[in-house]
């Protein structure tokens, strides 16, 4: 993502055909630095007020510094972001150390509570079964007695699941004319709120961004783009309730062409993947898209909520069989359910994750960064484990808090 | 992804033909499977475990052992005890109390509660009450746009909300208005907000404290995984819910949800959502939704709706033309649109068990939905004398009937040769005992009656 600006400003500046080539190598490099910047414990990070994902900013001498301008607000950015993730993250350390620490040897009761961890993260019954398979056969062949190495075991064994090379986790950027978002995804995900986020984002990175209401059918979706066009200053290209989407996407390339956007994202109406005819006009309106900009959409997102559970892989199917997701924005990790479906989601259709919501603001959408996410699908949110304990009476298999 | 359950446990069973008596490990054995299925389904990992354990324990030491098919009574049992644990039966909406009765809406963001809240609306109204809408929803952009917009389809009132305002004002003015307007149902849309947002959940317990609500529902996702239960609990601790909605289950979602939030909160689920339009909104039926989680298919809900959808008449006129050979195109078209208002034809398979397992079923193209409004267009396009005797239709007809619907001459064919294979198929079931007159007549009455009965 980061590199995607820099990409662009360098083009402008000397070569123009670079970003038309994959770059493993740069690609290479910032997960490096990311895993760099990451590798102290997320305790640490948080301690001395940068989480991870941002630092990577610091160095990025080509774009402007965007902290300093939110750093203003009274919930400055850095505090939007720390109180964000804070939820899934304060706790993940003090229950890592609780479960590996605790623990002397790796027995059968330390896979149990793995396996409670990795489902009630969303993550599958067979992912988890297959992991835990995985890791067991590990343990056996290193003879590795203590936790901890289990620790790190499952963890890479997880962000091999998530990050792959061929698949960069950043945007490329078209050779000439606006690059095209088509962001899509079920009922209710946050599509418009991503796309409002994404527009600030590249706004403030100096993009000149072009909104499409494509979203003609539910009821004052417009307005919640215009409104959203207003907030962070961008235009937002809109027709009637009702109208037909593709005609306003070929509308709103008209309208795009003469005026040099660098950035056009085009909000669709939430469906259910299972409606035939409405992933029929999903095609139609990617048809239509790359008949006005040939290469359109460079990106197609898929908007997954974290709360979503095994269904995810169904809507992942289908959508990108109609029109090839290539990237993933999982939203609502602000909240307690930690998203591990996009684990499976990943590893089989092979989409990276761009990007992750983690709060209502504008400034609420960052980076992915899967070594972070890796570590907060351990968590446990302590407020999840006592109603049901009390649900599961006597059955609690916890016995430090019976 | 799974095949079904049944025919999971089928499997497990399937070697202890012959041997008389199931162990207490075939029992372990077959529950893991069940565990398997409810876990894919999204029930909540803690309250799978407790299920498993209770069902356990009722199969073991039952006269399940003797039984000649295990798997199916071992399905019963688990079905059966889901039923219980979803709520039994289906539970209605308590509107008594002092009018005007408030119904406030809670729930995560994107769950659809401004959709609930015009669905509801709708129904409310077509009981013959006077629903009065209030969008409490300030924060998301264009919220109270959105139940505006609803409330001008429907022609039910709306509370004239601003975004600048606090959403407990807009609560109390709303009550005054109300009942100015002669309304006897408040439904408060409020926003979308996490469970640990304190401050928001507390906004929540100010505007029940203001309103003293008859009904808090819980709007919640189909397709909500394993942090069902988390949310559900903390709505429930902090507001006492008296209900649930749960919206999407027109997906694929199996909805295990359902299973979670009911063990969180203990209340009814009182509604489904299925499908965008204002009118899918349906009554939760527990023992459907346990077909659903087990991944049985829909089978009631399917003939339900076929009893709703057509017309007694109609089908009773059909019954005698079939009888007497006069089953005309026209017959026909207006097959085709009971059909279709029955929902997609997807939608409709998905009802059908077993239908998933089908091998063939899988690689099949999912049926276009265009075809039929391709076939109908064809129909629509022949005179009347055409529909009435198909065997006139010649060379030029079929061209000027295609040229009239935008089709091409094939598909005017094709329509005519679907419809003459019909009429061949019903020449055969002629005069036998359920056949397709007694399918489309009497749906309820075949299915009592026992196999082999004669009419």
């Amino acid at each position: 993502m980061l590199s995607w600006f820099k990409k662009k400003l360098r083009r402008e500046t000397d070569r123009p055909d670079t970003e038309a080539t994959p770059r493993p190598t740069e690609q290479e490099g910032q997960y490096r630095s990311e895993e760099q910047t990451a590798i102290a414990p997320p305790a640490a990070a948080s301690e001395n007020g940068h989480p991870p994902g941002p630092v990577e900013q610091a160095p990025d001498a080509a774009a402007p510094p965007p902290e300093s301008r939110p750093a203003t607000t009274a919930t400055g950015f850095f505090d939007r972001l720390r109180q964000g993730l804070s939820r899934t993250r304060e706790s993940l350390v003090n229950r890592m150390d609780e479960l590996f620490l605790g623990k002397k040897a790796i027995d059968a009761e330390l896979f149990d509570d793995l396996e409670e961890i990795l489902i009630t993260a969303d993550l599958g019954a067979a992912t988890t079964n297959e992991l835990l398979e995985k890791a067991r056969e590990r343990v056996k062949r290193d003879e590795l007695s203590d936790p901890r190495a289990l620790e790190a075991i499952l963890e890479q064994l997880l962000q091999e699941h998530l990050v792959r090379v061929d698949r960069p986790a950043e945007l490329v950027m078209p050779a000439s004319g606006p690059f095209v978002i088509m962001v899509l995804g079920v009922n209710g995900v946050g599509k418009t709120t991503t796309i409002g986020k994404l527009a600030h984002k590249f706004k403030k990175s100096g993009q000149k961004v072009l909104m499409v209401a494509a979203d003609t059918f539910r009821a004052a979706a417009i307005e919640q783009l215009q409104a959203w066009g207003k907030r962070v200053d961008a235009e937002v290209i809109a027709q009637q309730q009702g109208a037909d989407p593709s005609s306003v996407i070929y509308d709103a390339f008209d309208y795009a062409r003469p005026r040099d956007f660098d950035v056009i994202i085009v909000d669709t109406a939430g469906r259910l993947h299972t409606k035939v005819n409405l992933m029929e006009e999903l095609r139609k309106i990617k048809r239509v898209m790359n008949q006005k900009i040939p290469g359109a959409p460079h990106e197609v997102m898929l908007v997954i909520d974290a709360t979503t559970g095994q269904n995810g892989i169904s809507q992942a199917r289908l959508f990108h069989e109609a029109v090839e997701v290539s990237g993933i924005a999982l939203t609502k990790l602000d909240g307690t359910s930690r998203g591990g479906i996009v684990v499976n989601i990943c590893r089989e259709f092979n989409i990276p994750i761009r990007f992750v919501g983690i709060g209502e603001q504008m400034e609420d959408l960052r980076d992915f960064d899967p070594r972070e996410f890796v570590k907060a699908l351990f968590a446990r949110d302590q407020a999840k484990n006592g109603p049901i304990k009390a649900a599961a009476g006597e059955n609690g298999n916890r016995p430090e808090q019976s | 992804m799974f095949d079904t359950l049944s025919q999971r446990l089928q499997d497990v069973f399937k070697n202890l033909r012959g041997h008389g008596t199931l162990t207490e490990e075939n029992i372990r054995e077959a529950m893991r499977e069940v565990r398997l299925a409810l876990l894919e389904a999204d029930v909540n990992f803690r309250v799978v475990k407790d299920f498993i354990a209770t069902v356990t324990e009722k199969a073991v030491g039952r006269e399940v052992l003797k039984s000649l098919a295990p798997g199916q009574q071992v399905i019963k049992i688990v079905h059966q005890e889901l039923v219980e644990l979803l709520g039994g039966s289906s539970v209605d909406l308590d509107l008594g109390g002092r009018k005007p009765v408030v119904i406030m809406m809670v729930g995560l963001q994107g769950s659809g509660k401004t959709t609930t809240s015009g669905k509801l609306a709708r129904r409310l109204k077509s009981e013959g009450k006077k629903p009065y809408l209030v969008p409490a929803d300030v924060y998301r952009p264009a919220a109270i746009d959105q139940l505006t917009v609803l409330a001008g389809e429907l022609a039910v009132p709306v509370h004239p909300s601003r975004s600048d305002q606090d959403p407990v004002d807009i609560c109390r003015q709303a009550v005054a208005r109300a009942g100015e307007q002669g309304c006897d149902i408040l439904l408060v849309d409020t926003a979308g907000r996490l469970h640990v947002d304190q401050e928001l959940m507390d906004e929540l317990g100010r505007i029940k404290t203001a309103l003293q609500p008859a009904e808090i529902l819980l709007v919640a996702d189909a397709m909500t995984g394993q942090d069902a239960v988390a949310v559900a609990d903390k709505f429930h601790q902090d507001l006492s819910l008296t209900g649930v909605v749960l919206t999407k289950l027109d997906g694929d979602a199996r909805g295990g949800a359902a299973l979670s939030i009911k063990k969180a909160t203990g209340r009814p689920i009182k509604f489904v959502g299925m499908g965008e339009g204002l009118d899918a909104l349906e009554v939760f039926h527990p023992d459907r939704m346990a077909s659903r989680i087990l991944g049985k298919g829909d089978v009631l809900s399917l003939i339900e709706k076929a009893e709703a959808t057509i017309d007694q008449e109609k089908a009773e006129e059909l019954n005698r033309k079939l009888r007497q050979d006069g089953f005309t195109l026209e017959d026909f078209l207006d097959q085709i649109k009971q059909v279709r208002k029955m929902g997609s034809l997807e939608q409709i398979m998905g009802m059908i068990p077993g239908m998933g397992r089908l091998k063939q079923l899988q690689n099949m193209p999912k049926p276009d939905e265009r075809e039929l409004t391709k076939v109908e267009a064809v129909i629509n396009s022949m005179t009347k004398k055409e529909r009435s005797n198909h065997a006139i239709i010649n060379a030029s007809r079929r061209a000027r009937i295609a040229k009239g619907s935008g089709t091409q001459v094939q598909d005017v064919n094709k329509v005519i040769k679907s419809y003459t294979e019909m009429l061949k198929m019903m020449k055969k079931m002629r005069g036998k005992p359920g056949g397709l007159g007694g399918m489309m007549g009497g749906a309820k009455k075949k299915r009592k009656r026992p196999k082999g009965l004669a009419r």
